[in-house]
């Protein structure tokens, strides 16, 4: 276990993890370890490998090479359904609501992987089937009070939501479902500076509250530096640094990553 | 994450959506007033007409028809795979009642033929007569399996390629049709001893062109046998099915289910990475679809006396297709209004009412002649006047009109 971590074992660890796309190395050999109810980060340039890196951890991509461990269990080569059903969920870099669904059917199926209706069951509706139709329907009210959606826009399709309510809808979706894990792209992309303190916030609430484990990719310095308990730095697929805020903040390399080497010459 | 701003101003969204979704029906109006409607003025309705009229026979081929269009509505419209084969399902449910219900394999059992569950005529002839509910039962199984066949190899395939598999599926079951009266039971390597013991050495397995006929009538628990002369047994018959289709296409919609499917076509990405198993979603989705085609199928198979190869081409599968699109894919009402409308257009405006027209101001052809013609105008003009379809389905309308937007396809399929 690296510096920074003070919560036990790690419950997400990634091992010499590379994709290859051709002879394109997207990420090569990043090993890092989660902490268990620890909030991290992945920062790095554009094209840094970072969203490919969230793509091999949740199953959509199979690494070429390592090991990926999830909660005791080995899901390198899990499919994404499964993947979420142990317990990781993710949102998108592009907010990926389902566009004409209403908002709380969204997160109702963010609870598909812990419900077990069946195909007759549905149709003849037995009363377990309608007790879990509506106890479904309740916890995605739940969800979107939590993440502080206003009531009466929870029926509304969620293509007519504003982007900071669409943001809101997906993470209670990925909340629905229970997750030990939950992986944020980018969450604050496109909100202005209240909205990303308001989102710093609330991802401390979920950890302390839910006991949920965060991880975040993320170009809002302001955000990674005040939440981050531990930062992982990727460029060009690698990993250069890692470590509390303060250090990864003072590594030459970081700032050389950045912004260019001869500013971290000068500075 | 809370929330600030004027409670007012939402209140004056809401309001605009729902203005906005206006043109869906409210709930209560699309699962009690509507149904009762429909089912109360549709099952009346043949006193209207003679017991063999005609006008009713259309009518009960728009209600199979409509049973077919519902089924390819889940495929199609709710799980968005795009299905062009949709005819190798009306196939195979002919097919088990032409082989399960019908002199077709005279041979077996010393010609004296095997009996069950039949009473009546059937009861006497060679040939495997099986009575009709068990045959609708086996035709559903059938289907179902088929349709999950050619389901697997569409999983990993999206969009455009789909539909070409589809669509080859569909050419090879009507090919085979067409050429299997050719194809001796007895040939078939390894069980063809057995099978010629049973069906005879020169059984063939299907009746191709010519078509496997008489195929038995319909033979219901407590009800005289059909006739052929009284329509509204029929008519009823099929009305039961459309209600039954119905109830179960309402009930999967709006299960965990039938989201899954929805989501899988607003964003499979999204979806499987929110826990739906893309693979087993769409396979129920190709099941339950062409399992109505299946009990469709056996029942026009009994109900226009003829297992024809014919029957079975490629216009088919795009007749069924229009009805759902011109319907509004996705909408159950929707579906059904275009099933009724097309079938009508199809088998009594043109060949009944329109088709001297082109005579009538001069013209060297019949209406039915250019059919496809009119098809095909009839649905240009409805994309561009109403591309949601006649009744919309809530959802699609708004997608069609303001632009949702599905990014970064190629996350999935890199996946491979």
């Amino acid at each position: 276990m690296s510096d920074g971590d003070g919560n036990g074992t790690g419950i997400l660890t990634t091992e010499h993890v590379t994709k290859q796309f051709g002879g394109l190395t997207a990420v090569n050999d990043v090993s890092f370890v989660v902490p268990e109810k620890g909030i991290v980060s992945i920062i790095g340039p554009n094209g840094a490998g970072k969203t490919t890196f969230f793509n091999m951890l949740t199953g959509f991509y199979r690494p070429t090479f390592g090991r990926i461990v999830f909660d005791g269990r080995n899901i390198t080569t899990g499919r994404p359904d499964r993947i979420m059903k142990y317990g990781m969920a993710r949102t998108f870099q592009n907010i990926r609501l389902f566009a004409t669904m209403s908002a709380v059917e969204n997160v109702m199926v963010g609870q598909n992987a812990r419900m077990r209706a069946g195909l007759f069951g549905s149709i003849i509706r037995t009363p377990g089937v309608r007790k879990e139709e509506k106890r479904v329907l309740e916890r995605a009210h739940e969800e979107l009070e939590y993440v502080g959606l206003r009531r009466n826009l929870h029926d509304q399709l969620a293509i007519n939501l504003a982007y900071g309510d669409q943001r809101r809808v997906e993470i209670a979706r990925a909340l629905a479902s229970d997750p030990k894990v939950l992986l944020l792209d980018e969450p604050t992309a496109g909100m202005n500076p209240q909205e990303s303190a308001q989102l710093t916030e609330f991802m401390r609430r979920l950890r302390d509250e839910k006991g949920i484990t965060i991880v975040l990719i993320e170009h809002d310095m302001k955000v990674v530096m005040g939440v981050s308990e531990h930062i992982t730095v990727l460029d060009h697929g690698e990993k250069i640094a890692e470590g509390e805020p303060a250090e990864v903040r003072a590594n030459p390399r970081v700032v050389e990553a950045y912004l260019g080497k001869q500013a971290s010459e000068e500075g | 994450m809370t929330t600030t701003g004027a409670q007012e101003a939402t209140k004056e969204r809401g309001a605009t959506a729902r203005r906005r979704l206006g043109e869906g029906l409210p709930p209560w109006v699309e699962r009690i007033a509507v149904p009762i409607v429909f089912f109360v003025f549709a099952a009346l309705f043949p006193f209207l007409f003679s017991t063999g009229s005609s006008f009713i026979e259309d009518c009960t081929l728009a209600l199979a028809y409509t049973v077919m269009a519902l089924g390819l509505n889940i495929i199609v419209g709710m799980a968005g795979l795009l299905d062009l084969g949709y005819v190798a399902f009306f196939a195979i449910g002919a097919y088990t009642i032409g082989w399960l219900g019908s002199g077709f394999f005279s041979q077996v059992n010393n010609e004296e033929g095997w009996h069950i569950a039949v009473g009546g005529f059937a009861a006497s002839l060679p040939g495997i007569h099986v009575n009709f509910l068990l045959v609708l039962v086996a035709a559903i199984i059938f289907t179902t399996i088929a349709g999950m066949l050619i389901g697997l190899p569409t999983l990993r395939l999206r969009g455009d390629y789909i539909a070409i598999v589809t669509l080859a599926f569909g050419e090879i079951i009507g090919r085979i049709a067409v050429n299997a009266d050719e194809l001796k039971l007895s040939s078939t390597p390894i069980i063809g001893g057995a099978l010629e013991n049973t069906f005879g050495a020169d059984q063939r397995l299907t009746a191709g062109r010519q078509g496997i006929t008489p195929v038995d009538k319909v033979d219901l628990p407590l009800v005289d046998p059909f006739t052929s002369l009284n329509l509204r047994q029929w008519y009823w018959l099929a009305l039961a099915l459309v209600a039954l289709v119905l109830f179960v296409n309402f009930r999967l919609r709006d299960s965990r289910l039938g989201r899954a499917w929805i989501a899988l076509r607003e964003d499979e990405v999204a979806a499987v990475s929110m826990g739906v198993p893309a693979v087993k979603t769409k396979l129920l989705a190709y099941g339950t679809g062409a399992a109505f085609g299946g009990m469709s199928g056996a029942f026009l198979g009994s109900f226009n006396n003829t297992v024809n190869a014919d029957q079975f081409q490629f216009y088919f599968s795009i007749l069924i297709l229009g009805m759902v699109i011109l319907g509004g894919l996705g909408s159950i009402w929707g579906v059904v209004i275009g099933a009724i409308a097309l079938t009508f257009i199809n088998f009594w405006l043109l060949p009944d009412v329109l088709n001297d027209l082109p005579q009538k101001v001069g013209l060297d052809f019949d209406a039915t002649q250019i059919n496809f013609g009119i098809y095909g105008f009839l649905l240009v003009i409805m994309m561009i006047m109403r591309p949601q379809g006649l009744l919309p389905e809530r959802r699609r309308k708004m997608e069609l009109t303001e632009g949702a937007e599905t990014s970064d396809e190629t996350l999935y399929t890199a996946r491979a």
